[in-house]
């Protein structure tokens, strides 16, 4: 029966749609990890073709940046050259463990179509959290997306807090939550996939003056999914 | 335009749904016609994947959305503490029924790994057009995780359809991850399950971020690589019956 009755409303619909109906979603980002920062979302609707990253290919410079040191600049100038209706830094900096945040986007008049929320995670050398390129459903409805988190597979995974964010500079910007430690000898030498690729999560350990680590093997790892991303289709 | 054509002639009905999003008619579910018979009947069946986390009597709860289990980035309810705490479930499942949900059950029995238990409620047919199913249980050797399926919508499930689904691992953010055996209930460990305190890194859920183990480097921890885990950690099928 419900099939039926759908039908119905939509032939009903359609004699009052007068033009291409582009979406009009809110997309809400929730952070799920234990500790672990995100820096500021890149949120884009974009073209069907298009993408941030492709897992097995080389990262882009631009999403080199943003997975080294949180910069989205550069990601979002290729989005805005392909007329992608953007949101950059919905949470107005940095998304806590179990903290979410939500934004309204609209792509009326556009051919945006494909949806891509990218962010960095803190503090890691170059793990990024990628929803890549998901086709948004076009029912109304509530559609959730768990989203893992990659490596760009452009640094070495050596767990040192040295401020390091600019691309090819070792090391780790910061962390956040201030649980991290210093003094480690270095947990990792180059990746043995350099390009992007599923991140085999942190190392750590638990003495925070020495070691092989300057993060917490208790808090600072992480299982898949990071990210929940939950679109709202109006 | 030539997109719009496509999609049109794809997915005519689905665009022509969403351009007619101001009354928003479409997004509440039509009230389907009364079944004859009065009760359903749901095979809830839990599979631990895991490889040494043996997980506590399956709870399973039939309820409206004015029922959740949890929320990510909200503290848990003491209910849930005590069974993520200690794998005990009755005041999970005594608060339900105190919440007027709709049917609740629970496994007679921990579940070890490569094990499996099907629990069966039977509810008014009457509330189907808002039923959702949710199912929690501990991973006894732990400090305080917990295996979840958090308000699966199961409205649509006609009679002999069944849907298999994964849950992954939540940290009830109630307890510290010492790994202490003092604090792990299970057999790793045999210590104290449920404590009121709340000392884990801070007080919400999120999910666990996994066991570190002694094998890891963790000097005080008393688990083993062993009881580590990864998700998904449960399957859960959701077979209709009746």
């Amino acid at each position: 029966m419900k099939p039926i009755i759908k039908v119905t409303l939509a032939a009903i619909c359609l004699l009052g749609a007068t033009a291409a109906s582009a979406a009009d979603i809110n997309v809400r980002i929730v952070n799920l990890t234990n500790g672990i920062h995100f820096t500021p979302f890149l949120v884009a609707v974009h073209p069907d073709g298009d993408s941030l990253f492709t897992t097995g290919q080389p990262a882009s410079a631009n999403l080199q940046a943003m997975a080294e040191g949180g910069d989205i600049s550069g990601l979002v100038a290729d989005m805005q050259a392909l007329g992608a209706t953007i949101s950059s830094n919905p949470a107005s900096g940095l998304l806590a463990p179990a903290s979410s945040t939500n934004v309204d986007l609209n792509t009326d008049g556009t051919s945006n179509v494909r949806l891509s929320v990218v962010a960095m995670l803190l503090p890691t050398n170059d793990a990024f959290a990628g929803l890549n390129a998901v086709t948004i459903p076009t029912t109304p409805g509530t559609y959730t997306y768990n989203v893992p988190a990659y490596d760009a597979g452009t640094e070495a995974n050596d767990e040192l807090i040295t401020g390091g964010g600019a691309p090819g500079a070792a090391g780790i910007p910061a962390d956040p939550g201030g649980l991290g430690g210093s003094g480690g000898s270095g947990a990792a030498t180059a990746d043995a996939n350099p390009n992007v690729h599923i991140h085999r999560n942190t190392l750590g350990d638990t003495d925070n003056a020495a070691g092989i680590s300057d993060l917490d093997s208790r808090v600072h790892r992480w299982l898949n999914p990071v990210v929940r991303v939950v679109v709202t289709v109006r | 335009m030539k997109n719009f054509y496509r999609l049109l002639a794809v997915t005519g009905a689905a665009l022509a749904l969403q351009a007619c999003d101001n009354d928003n008619n479409v997004v509440t579910p039509p009230a389907p016609p009364p079944p004859p018979p009065a009760m359903a009947s749901f095979d809830v069946t839990a599979v631990n994947l895991t490889n040494a986390q043996p997980l506590s009597p399956i709870a399973v709860i039939g309820h409206t959305d004015a029922y959740t289990v949890f929320t990510v980035g909200d503290a848990a309810s003491a209910s849930l503490e005590d069974m993520a705490e200690g794998g005990d479930n009755t005041a999970l499942i005594a608060e339900a029924n105190a919440a007027n949900v709709v049917v609740t059950g629970s496994g007679a029995a921990p579940v070890g790994p490569a094990g499996s238990e099907t629990v069966t409620v039977t509810l008014l047919a009457s509330d189907l057009p808002t039923l959702q199913i949710s199912v929690a249980t501990m991973l006894v050797n732990t400090n305080d995780a917990f295996a979840a399926l958090n308000g699966f919508d199961v409205s649509g499930m006609a009679v002999g359809d069944s849907m298999t689904l994964n849950s992954i691992a939540y940290d009830a953010g109630t307890e510290a991850d010492s790994e202490a055996a003092a604090h792990i209930p299970g057999p790793a460990g045999g210590g104290e399950g449920f404590n009121a305190a709340r000392d884990d890194a801070a007080d919400r859920v999120t999910m666990h971020a996994g066991v570190v183990s002694q094998d890891d480097g963790f000097a005080t921890s008393d688990l083993t690589e062993q009881h580590r885990f990864d998700n998904p950690v449960m399957r859960v099928r959701i077979e209709r019956t009746q």
